[in-house]
């Protein structure tokens, strides 16, 4: 998604993460390659995204995004791309877009199953809107148990980028105020309505 | 009156992979009962010990949320479509 974003012409890209490349992200993590094991995963990407996109200014910021320090994270950029892969990090971003008032692409991606909404605060329906509070912890199968399709979270994170380029330019309709679902083992897209809750704990 | 569930890929493994499954009742409160009885352990996955629907769940009726509806007590009928949509997040490993 990144890539597709630099590509596209986004002028600037900031980027979270604390992690490190692992062969299990190999699948569904494109910018890695097996030489990058154990490289932090903001470091590698940024090199593949800059030698690509010179004209892109990639700033890669190897943390971890809690409430302490999120918002000013995140103040100043246009628009926000949740590519999280936990249901607090989910959350923090959505409550963070909504205080900042800065648009965010939401995603989520567990095995077969793949959505994406835009929030636009103040405006349209945000992911609290929709989900009150997150699972507590074995109320779903955890993500090492659950696994994702590979190619379902490049499928995904290429909504998200379309989102984004049509944001930015002002062009077509916004995934707002719906859900779009990707079921890569039906093969099945639906999209559900969505409204703001006027008893929304964030956005109301 | 049959009534057709979609099923999202998380819950599966309680339908035998079933993507769609079909169910009786008036309404969604009768429709998760039945459920239950046909597909033991779906039920607590969508709702509470109280039998409100968690909250990181939706149930939806046609593409609508029944929250913006009548809730638990939404009418349902033959050719509806309820979908279950939960909150995902994943790829940590």
């Amino acid at each position: 998604m990144a890539e597709a974003l630099a590509a596209a012409g986004v002028g600037r890209l900031v980027l979270f993460d604390a992690d490190v490349v692992e062969l299990s992200n190999l699948h569904r993590q494109l910018l890695h390659r097996t030489a990058d094991l154990g490289r932090a995963k903001v470091d590698s990407a940024a090199a593949k995204l800059v030698a690509r996109h010179p004209a892109t200014s990639v700033e890669a910021h190897r943390e971890r995004l809690t409430a302490v320090n999120v918002d000013m994270a995140l103040a100043g950029v246009e628009c926000i791309v949740d590519a999280t892969d936990g249901f607090e990090a989910k959350f923090l971003l959505n409550d963070a877009a909504i205080r900042l008032q800065i648009p965010l692409v939401h995603a989520g991606v567990v095995r077969f199953l793949g959505q994406v909404m835009t929030i636009i605060p103040g405006e349209s329906a945000c992911y609290r809107c929709l989900f009150g509070a997150p699972p507590a912890p074995g109320d779903v199968p955890s993500c090492q148990e659950a696994g994702v399709l590979g190619s379902l979270a490049g499928t995904i994170g290429l909504l998200q980028a379309a989102e984004v380029i049509r944001y930015l330019s002002g062009s077509g309709a916004l995934l707002t105020n719906r859900l779009l679902t990707y079921d890569a083992l039906a093969g099945r897209w639906r999209h559900v309505r969505l409204r703001r809750n006027p008893a929304c704990p964030a956005c109301a | 009156m049959p009534i057709q569930v979609r099923i999202p890929t998380p819950l599966r493994k309680l339908t035998g992979g079933a993507e769609s499954v079909s169910a009786t009742g008036a309404t969604i409160a009768a429709l998760m009962q039945d459920l239950e009885s046909r597909h033991p352990g779906l039920k607590e996955r969508i709702c509470d010990d109280n039998g409100k629907v968690r909250r990181f769940v939706n149930v939806y009726v046609n593409g609508d949320d029944i929250r913006f509806l009548d809730n638990l007590q939404t009418a349902v009928k033959e050719g509806d479509e309820v979908s279950i949509v939960p909150a995902i997040a994943g790829g940590e490993r």
